[in-house]
């Protein structure tokens, strides 16, 4: 069988998604439309639907588990992974295709050693690619978190992600898987 | 009902206004090929190929959607249609595999037959045709398969999971290309929420999901299903002589169709190795209480000549010797009508006592007590079909969807789909609390305080049904002035419950026009068991809902049979239905018809006789089919009386628990082997058929007895079972009209007073069978037992769905076992934290009578110093803990409130031969203050460290170390320590 593709939320995100829930019962009357509307709020608040989250809305909406997931997993807006501190979007339109986003993503994957939808494994970039962001005179274009950056080229794009790497401590050996 | 005309092809058909133009297309005899179709589901037109064309609607529409109106032209077929469809058809199978002669599922293949149907062309499929995809097939689960590139997303699966089973364990998940059918977060099946029911594999149209080990039978018999007293009608699939498949009988007004995970794949037991083949008698000199491992050292098998010779010449012994009530016979729930009547006739007639009991004892005798006191018929009052009727529905003390599973999923349809309100009360929060309006979660033992609080409220509300009380019941004032005590504070102060929540549910109670009240062993299983069955008889006659469709009292019987064992009187005080033994007039009809001498004297239950062996006054004991070494309370006493006995016959199918203490063992037939008939918990008769010879030298339940019968003296020439009921039909006014002729479709509710009448499917229509209505005054008395410091948690037992009361069926049903092969505790995560217990932890259970070891699960399903276990288990028998306390009017046991200990068992082991560890297990901080420690002592029980313990107390298990260490840390003993020192 297929590896499972949501992920657990760590021990200490436990408080998190108690407080989360709490808010939700407030917000929310636990109608089945409410659906959507709550995996958003839920992964705006963590970041990506662990396993709890779902079952918990679940449980609200009184909807079954496997409805939930199935649900989610239909929009491309919800992530059952932990996401990074910086998500990465690459745009793969038509203009940034031809203006060598290809490579461009190429050299980032390279580079972060993540694959686009995974996270790397120190936690601070995750990579996402995009149809197409509406930017095309900028072409090709990265965007990291909020921040738009236009006319890239491999070595401007890996200054970028090194100068964010660069300012966080080096992890200790011994972490690193 | 209006009727609509259409037509379709040129033909004309009326159809009733609501139909599909699907349906109508069906009636006029005519197909149009469809894949997501099924009749018991909402329409959801996925598949398009049942596309029509009707004058005057734009495009194709879908025939399964379209409602059927006035005057539409329907064309089932077109040039246009035929193309579509086949390239619909095309794009289904395009990427399936094409290994249709190696799949298990070809002769039944929906898929197949519809391309088939509509024609394909292989050259545009050659060009439709990706890389087939490779994805894994899920084999997790031990009845069936799913192989995800055999699915054509029809969503049959999920929609009979999710709006007949009520379930919904499974769903479309991902999208686009990559739509697949998966439980929640792509877990296999095995670790979703499935409930392995199959009736998805039953009804996928191809081979994505088949059943593990599927041969295609020779044919099929229809008979009833041998676990639970819902009754489901089946059809069990013969080949070369076992059983390979069992189907759901659509037709059955009971189960239309479905099953759960014990009726369709719990029945291999009949094929079982264990099974008795060859009679049984004890070797001489081998005493009763060795355990027996090697079946040969302690039994030697021998003909039926000499095993019948045996038996007859004991009991003529104990006749003679110690008179006839000396001798006590256990008949059989399981066992058919036609059995039960034979036994007890056998009891009475041959044996001359009247002491003949069956399991009922333990589970709703208490309620056939209740309701032959205030109604008249101790019977669920209306049907199973009632249930989609109703505007409320209460459960209480019953964990349905577990014990009683097609008539759980009746419930949750009716709250899902008819918008019906669902009250629980259960002290667990069992699964029916999730579509429940209100949870109750009254403390164990609380029925009567929490059923009169309600009715208070409905009073005081003013909801009472007044005519109905005036003019159908008796004896409504006093109980009225009794109510009074039972005010909001004092009943939420009793049960637990918040006064709110008991408020909220009189109130949606009593404002129902049509409400049903379901119970369970939850009520019926208590030393005040006919008192909480009286009560709530109150309830429904002070609202009236008795007599009317979608009302009634509606006790869920447990076994098969043991509504028709009750029927049969297989009880000490009645003779067949529900005739008194002291009622000159009855016995003396019944000694004409069976031409001998009664005896008036009511006989003993169960309990008694258990007691009466122990004692030494009960010197044989006649069992059939029924295990009490595992059913009783209190088993270690149970086990020595029965040990005490001087004879023990036991008659079964397999080697049961009771039968290591028999001197004679007689291997009998199960379900399959037999003809005869099953009476449903809604009183419906129904035929059970012969499907297989008996294995070896098994014999028919009813032959076995004729036979010893006739060796003591009373020859029964039964030539069929046909003729039993004949028989019965005579001496047993409810059963009147019964025979076995006029049962081969559906069955018959009794009462059926002759030939001509239809039966009855609602009681006390228009008046009670006892006249009027009788109300109880019933006052709250606390259980026999309640939590005490040494015993501080307090236990329910129970069942759970995959297995069956003592196990002796479904722990040798392949798929039953392996999907629960161990038992479990339930205790609340709570009282774990406090015990330094983990999930899975070995525990040991102690109470005053026995103790038990077993693993832990935790759980919010039980609250707080509660605990639950299943008696199914003989590794850990739950009743060893149980308490035997009985109610005073029914003799039912008290199983289900005692007080437990939980140790954790490497602990216990531990501290049987160290008291400092038992003082430590017990009150870690106490043992700083009261043993006088050195300092070294001190130093290392407050910093925990394990070494130096060890070399004090000697080596701990691991598992101990651990939870010394946790232990320690919870207490916070440094601090304590050091604000002392």
């Amino acid at each position: 069988m297929e590896q499972a593709i949501y992920a657990e939320l760590p021990e200490e995100g436990r408080s998190e998604i108690e407080d989360l829930f709490n808010e939700m019962r407030k917000e929310f009357k636990g109608r089945p439309e409410e659906l959507i509307p709550m995996l958003q709020r839920a992964q705006r608040r963590l970041g990506f639907l662990p396993e709890q989250a779902m079952l918990e809305i679940a449980r609200i909406t009184r909807l079954s588990a496997a409805r939930v997931f199935g649900t989610a997993t239909f929009y491309a807006q919800f992530r059952f992974q932990p996401v990074g501190k910086y998500i990465v979007r690459v745009c793969r339109g038509t203009a940034c295709h031809v203006k060598g986003s290809d490579r461009l993503l190429e050299t980032i994957v390279g580079y972060l050693h993540a694959v686009p939808g995974q996270m790397t494994p120190d936690g601070l970039f995750t990579i996402e690619t995009v149809a197409c962001f509406g930017s095309c005179a900028l072409a090709p274009v990265m965007v990291i978190n909020d921040s738009v950056y236009g006319s890239l080229n491999r070595s401007r794009a890996l200054k970028l992600l090194g100068e964010i790497r660069n300012s966080f401590p080096l992890p200790k050996l011994a972490s690193l898987p | 009902m209006m009727k609509v005309k259409l037509n379709i092809d040129g033909q004309a058909v009326s159809v009733r206004e609501g139909s599909t133009v699907l349906q109508a297309i069906e009636k006029a005899g005519r197909y149009v090929p469809t894949l997501c179709h099924d009749p018991a589901l909402k329409p959801f037109g996925a598949c398009r190929l049942c596309i029509v064309e009707i004058k005057g609607m734009r495009g194709l529409p879908t025939s399964c959607t379209t409602p059927a109106q006035e005057g539409m032209v329907v064309s089932t077929e077109t040039e246009e249609i035929r193309r579509m469809r086949r390239t619909i058809v095309e794009l289904a199978i395009a990427n399936h595999p094409y290994e249709c002669l190696l799949c298990n599922k070809s002769q039944d293949c929906e898929l197949l037959k519809v391309a088939r149907y509509v024609g394909v062309d292989p050259e545009s499929i050659g060009r439709l045709r990706r890389r087939t995809r490779k994805r894994p097939p899920d084999r997790s689960n031990p009845a069936f398969d799913f192989e995800p590139d055999k699915c054509i997303l029809c969503g049959k699966c999920v929609r009979r999971c999710d709006e007949v089973v009520g379930v919904g364990a499974i769903d479309f998940c991902q999208r686009g290309y990559d739509t697949m059918i998966s439980p929640f977060g792509n877990k296999p099946l095995a670790k979703s929420i499935c409930q392995s029911c199959g009736e998805c594999v039953e009804h996928c149209p191809t081979g994505a999901l088949v059943p593990k080990r599927l041969l295609i039978p020779e044919r099929e018999i229809e008979t009833i299903c041998p676990y639970c007293g819902v009754g489901c009608s089946i059809h069990l699939g013969i080949r070369a002589g076992r059983i390979v498949r069992v189907r759901g009988d659509e037709k059955s007004p009971v189960n239309r169709g479905e099953l759960c995970v014990k009726g369709r794949y719990g029945l291999d037991f009949v094929h079982h190795k264990d099974r008795l083949t060859r009679p049984l008698i004890r070797r001489e000199g081998v005493p009763k209480d060795v355990s027996v491992f090697d079946i040969e050292k302690v039994f030697r098998e021998v003909s039926w000549n000499e095993a019948l010779e045996r038996v007859a010449q004991s009991i003529d012994k104990t006749l003679n010797h110690h008179g006839h009530d000396a001798i006590g016979l256990l008949s059989s729930a399981k066992c058919t009508n036609e059995e039960n009547y034979v036994f007890q006739k056998f009891a009475r007639a041959v044996l001359g006592t009247n002491n003949v009991d069956h399991c009922a004892r333990l589970c709703h005798a208490s309620t056939v007590a209740a309701a032959l006191a205030a109604f008249g018929d101790g019977a669920m009052s209306n049907s199973i079909s009632d249930i989609d009727q109703a505007e409320v529905l209460f459960v209480i003390g019953s964990n349905t969807t577990e014990c009683h599973p097609i008539i759980g999923r009746k419930i949750r349809r009716a709250v899902k789909h008819n918008g019906a309100k669902l009250i629980v009360a259960d002290p667990r929060r069992i699964e029916l609390c999730d579509i429940a309006e209100v949870h109750l979660d009254h403390l164990p033992g609380t029925d009567a305080a929490l059923l009169n609080g309600m009715m208070r409220q409905i009073v005081e509300e003013n909801l009472q049904d007044k005519t109905f009380i005036a003019e159908r019941c008796e004896e409504f004032e006093p109980f009225l002035e009794s109510l009074k005590q039972y005010d909001l504070k004092t009943v939420e102060a009793l049960t637990g419950v918040s006064g709110e929540r008991i408020r909220q549910s009189a109130i949606l109670f009593g404002k129902a026009k049509k409400a049903i009240v379901l119970y369970g062993m939850g009520i019926t299983q208590h030393t005040t068991g006919t008192d909480n069955a009286k009560t709530v008889a109150n309830l429904l006659m002070l609202t009236g809902n008795l007599g009317r469709r979608g009302t009634g009292f509606s006790p869920l019987r447990g076994q098969n049979n043991v509504q028709g064992a009750c029927d049969m009187g297989a009880l000490p005080v009645v003779y067949p239905g529900y005739q008194r033994v002291d009622d000159p007039q009855v016995r003396e009809k019944f000694e004409k018809a069976w031409r001998t001498k009664l005896s008036e004297r009511p006989g003993l239950t169960i309990t008694e006789m258990i007691q009466a062996a122990y004692e030494g006054q009960l010197k044989a004991l006649y069992v059939m089919g029924e295990n009490p070494m595992l059913s009783e309370p209190d088993l270690d006493h149970a086990r020595e009386a029965l040990s005490r006995l001087e004879l023990l016959i036991v008659q079964d199918i397999f080697f049961t628990e009771t039968a290591q203490l028999a001197d004679v063992i007689l291997p009998a037939a199960s379900f399959a082997e037999k003809d005869g008939t099953f009476t449903n918990t809604e009183r419906r008769v129904q035929l059970v058929r012969k499907a297989l010879e008996t294995p070896g030298e098994a014999n028919l339940d009813s032959e076995i007895i004729a036979k010893i019968s006739k060796r003591l003296g009373y020859p029964m020439d039964y030539p069929s079972s046909a003729e039993i009921m004949d028989e019965i039909g005579r001496l047993t006014p409810i059963y009147g009209g019964i025979n076995h002729d006029r049962l081969n479709r559906s069955g018959v509710q009794w009462p059926c007073w002759d030939r001509k009448h239809p039966g009855t499917p609602i009681l006390h229509k228009g008046q009670f069978t006892r006249g009027r209505g009788k109300f109880h005054v019933v006052h709250d008395r606390p259980p026999a037992e309640l939590p005490t410091f040494a015993y501080p948690l307090l236990l329910t037992t129970g069942r759970i769905l995959e297995h069956w009361h003592t196990g002796s069926m479904s722990h040798r049903s392949h798929v039953l076992e392996t999907l629960v092969p161990e038992s479990h505790v339930e205790i609340n995560p709570a009282d774990a934290s406090r015990l330094g217990i983990v999930e899975g932890d070995v525990v040991s259970l102690s109470s005053r009578r026995g103790a038990v070891q077993t693993k832990v699960r935790k759980t919010h399903r039980v609250r707080p110093g509660q605990a639950f276990m299943a008696f199914h288990w003989r590794e850990a028998p739950a009743n060893r803990l149980t308490n035997p306390a009985f109610d005073p009017q029914a003799k039912i046991p008290e199983f289900k409130v005692s007080s437990i200990n939980a140790i954790l068992t490497v602990l216990e082991r531990s501290a049987e031969d160290n008291r400092f560890l038992t003082a430590l297990a017990e009150n870690p901080a106490g043992v700083l203050a009261s043993y006088d420690l050195t300092p070294e002592h001190r130093k290392a029980l407050v910093e925990g460290d394990i070494a130096s313990i060890e070399k004090w107390v000697g080596p701990l298990e691991e598992r101990l170390q651990v939870w010394l260490k946790a232990r320690l840390k919870q207490e916070k003993i440094s601090e304590k320590l050091a604000s002392r020192v």
